[in-house]
């Protein structure tokens, strides 16, 4: 069984920052393995060991994340793939369709039995590519999904809705699922294993490697504004010492009457 | 322009979000002197088309075919609808549901996708705000394409009110059964041995405690105010507390007297669960967006400020 699973880098953003036009600086970005694709990469791992198989990682990014790719690799991924194409940094927004585009084209090339992705990634927070994706492939799909048993024909899934509500589905094979957090206890990486990530090779897959027609890539989607949100309901923020703000958040407390 | 807004409903309920799609709908076809379109998928399409019937709604579509939300039956019945009414705009819940066809209706559609929407306009061009980061920024995106499919956060705009005169019309979808490729077998429910949402007093832990071991300050402090303690997601997701003590969505929505956030930084998907008398925020970062709900805060390290508050509680 060959799984494969995109891994993205997501960004946060420092205590302290600026915004630069359209963009914050990635002086003030922390780059880390997207944590829904943690979660992803482990549920294929743990399946890929108990009947054999392969795991791939796909990743759409420039060289700049390939830290974090070996990051999926020290945690048991066989191979990785990254795709890389000038003209999609070209683009004001990298959205799920123009991803899903690219990551048809690594599909049909790679012929997996199974495809997962995260549910979000943390810091553009679309949480669509991988039910686009299996739109282009007319492949099956199940999203959310925090509990799997695969049988040879069926993906038997358990889809977190909301409010304690799950919901109980049965998939076709073959299909792309989003994993959510929560399903598994994503492993940490030996020593060892980081180190054999470091040494291994990470395939670079340009457009043309990969006989993808780049005019699928008209994005029509263009950033014109990021801002610090307004924030109405701003709370009052005590300050000084520990002791003295929990003195004021104590006040606070019996304020409210629940201490009596 | 036309838009059209598809509804949302579960085990014979018409979710809340619903009328909020046909007001921010409303809003946007005012702009441009247009139709307001509703339809409503599955189910009992016709106590849910009456129930969709408010003020400003101009046609309500209700496409028979299936009882419950199943995501195939709704990406080929949304997928004919649009074809058939041909809206600019295509609206739909930012839930486990709407992200569950949306995408696949707006792939079909050859049209773009922007979920989670905060805030829309029309200008000649459709104009969706988002946040990023977690919610530390807001972006605005503009939307050159003749047609696009939005789904909209719940809570953020009101519910529809009044009573419509729209046209109340069956929808025939032509469902290809061989692409039903997926079969809802049932629901199931998180039980749980405690009740968060009975809770008059919580003190909830985010991942900012970092490690299991350092839960005892929070302990603590919720001894000191006979509180009961509630987590978000990363706190459940690593065991460091069970399933039943999560709050937001897709755990328990709580409405206590007091709500004490530490170490949370307030994404949607915690807060949408909250609704506190009194909330109360302790973190280190100060554009952590949880002070943007909070009433009261404090920019510090919880591991300083947690003890010295519970030293305070316990000594007055
Ligand atoms: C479909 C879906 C459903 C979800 N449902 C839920 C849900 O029901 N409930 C939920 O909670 N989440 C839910 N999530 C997850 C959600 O998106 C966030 O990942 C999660 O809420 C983040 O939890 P957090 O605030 O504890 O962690 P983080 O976002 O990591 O925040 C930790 C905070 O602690 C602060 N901090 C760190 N160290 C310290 C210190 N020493 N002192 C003070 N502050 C410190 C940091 O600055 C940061 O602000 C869901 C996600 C998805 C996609």
């Amino acid at each position: 069984m060959k799984i494969l699973v995109t891994v993205t880098e997501a960004a946060t953003v420092d205590t302290v920052f600026e915004i630069d036009g359209l963009d914050i600086d990635d002086r003030y970005l922390s780059t880390d393995l997207n944590e829904w694709d943690a979660y992803a990469l482990e549920e294929a791992v743990q399946l890929a060991e108990a009947e054999g198989g392969e795991v791939v990682t796909v990743t759409i990014g420039s060289d700049g994340v390939e830290e974090t790719i070996r990051q999926a690799l020290a945690k048991g991924a066989d191979r990785a793939i990254r795709v890389w194409d000038e003209r999609l940094a070209a683009l004001s927004v990298l959205d799920p369709l123009t991803k899903a585009a690219v990551l048809e084209a690594v599909v049909a090339d790679e012929q997996p039995d199974l495809v997962f992705t995260g549910v979000q990634s943390a810091d553009d927070s679309f949480g669509a590519t991988g039910v686009v994706l299996a739109s282009r492939l007319d492949w099956a799909w199940g999203t959310i999904v925090n509990d799997l048993q695969l049988d040879s024909t069926v993906a038997h899934v358990t889809r977190e809705l909301e409010g304690n509500l799950e919901e109980l589905t049965d998939i076709q094979r073959p299909a792309v699922l989003t994993i959510q957090t929560g399903i598994n206890e994503p492993r940490f990486a030996s020593l060892r294993d980081i180190t054999r990530a470091q040494q291994a090779d990470i395939a670079v897959e340009s457009f043309a490697d990969l006989r993808f027609d780049a005019d699928a890539l008209v994005s029509s989607i263009e950033r014109t504004d990021l801002y610090e949100p307004d924030t109405d309901g701003e709370a009052t923020i005590f300050e000084g010492s520990p002791d003295e703000t929990a003195a004021e958040l104590a006040a606070v407390v019996e304020e409210t009457g629940v201490t009596r | 322009m036309t838009v059209l807004a598809v509804a949302e409903h579960r085990r014979g309920e018409l979710r809340p979000v619903s009328l909020e799609l046909l007001s921010a709908g409303r809003e946007l076809a005012d702009a441009t002197d247009g139709d307001l379109h509703a339809a409503v998928v599955s189910g009992d399409v016709e106590s849910h088309a009456d129930r969709l019937n408010r003020e400003g709604v101009d046609t309500i579509h209700a496409v028979a075919d299936g009882e419950e939300f199943n995501h195939d039956v709704y990406t080929q019945a949304v997928t004919q609808l649009a074809e058939t009414v041909e809206p600019t705009v295509l609206l739909a819940p930012d839930t486990a549901n709407g992200l569950d066809y949306a995408p696949a209706v707006a792939e079909r559609l050859g049209a773009p996708l922007l979920t989670d929407a905060l805030d829309l306009s029309y200008d000649e061009r459709l104009t969706v705000t988002r946040e990023r980061y977690e919610g530390k920024v807001e972006t605005t995106l503009d939307i050159d394409a003749p047609q696009a499919v939005v789904t909209l956060r719940p809570g953020a705009w009101p519910r529809a009110d009044g009573t419509g005169d729209a046209e109340i019309t069956a929808f025939d979808a032509v469902i290809d059964e061989s692409l039903v490729r997926s079969d809802v077998t049932g629901y199931q429910e998180i039980g749980g041995e405690v009740d968060v949402a009975a809770a008059d007093v919580l003190v909830a832990v985010g991942r900012g405690i970092e490690s299991e071991d350092n839960l005892d300050i929070i302990r603590d402090l919720a001894d000191a105010l006979d509180a009961t303690i509630a987590a978000s997601r990363p706190v459940i997701d690593n065991g460091w507390l069970p399933a039943d003590r999560q709050v937001g969505q897709s755990g328990k929505t709580v409405s206590p007297e007091l709500y004490v956030a530490v170490g949370i930084s307030g994404t949607v998907q915690h807060v949408s669960g909250v609704r506190a008398e009194t909330f109360v925020a302790i973190n280190d970062d100060p554009n952590a967006p949880i002070f943007e709900v909070a009433d009261y805060g404090v920019v510090d390290d919880l591991f300083e400020v947690v003890p010295a508050l519970t030293d305070r509680l316990t000594r007055s």
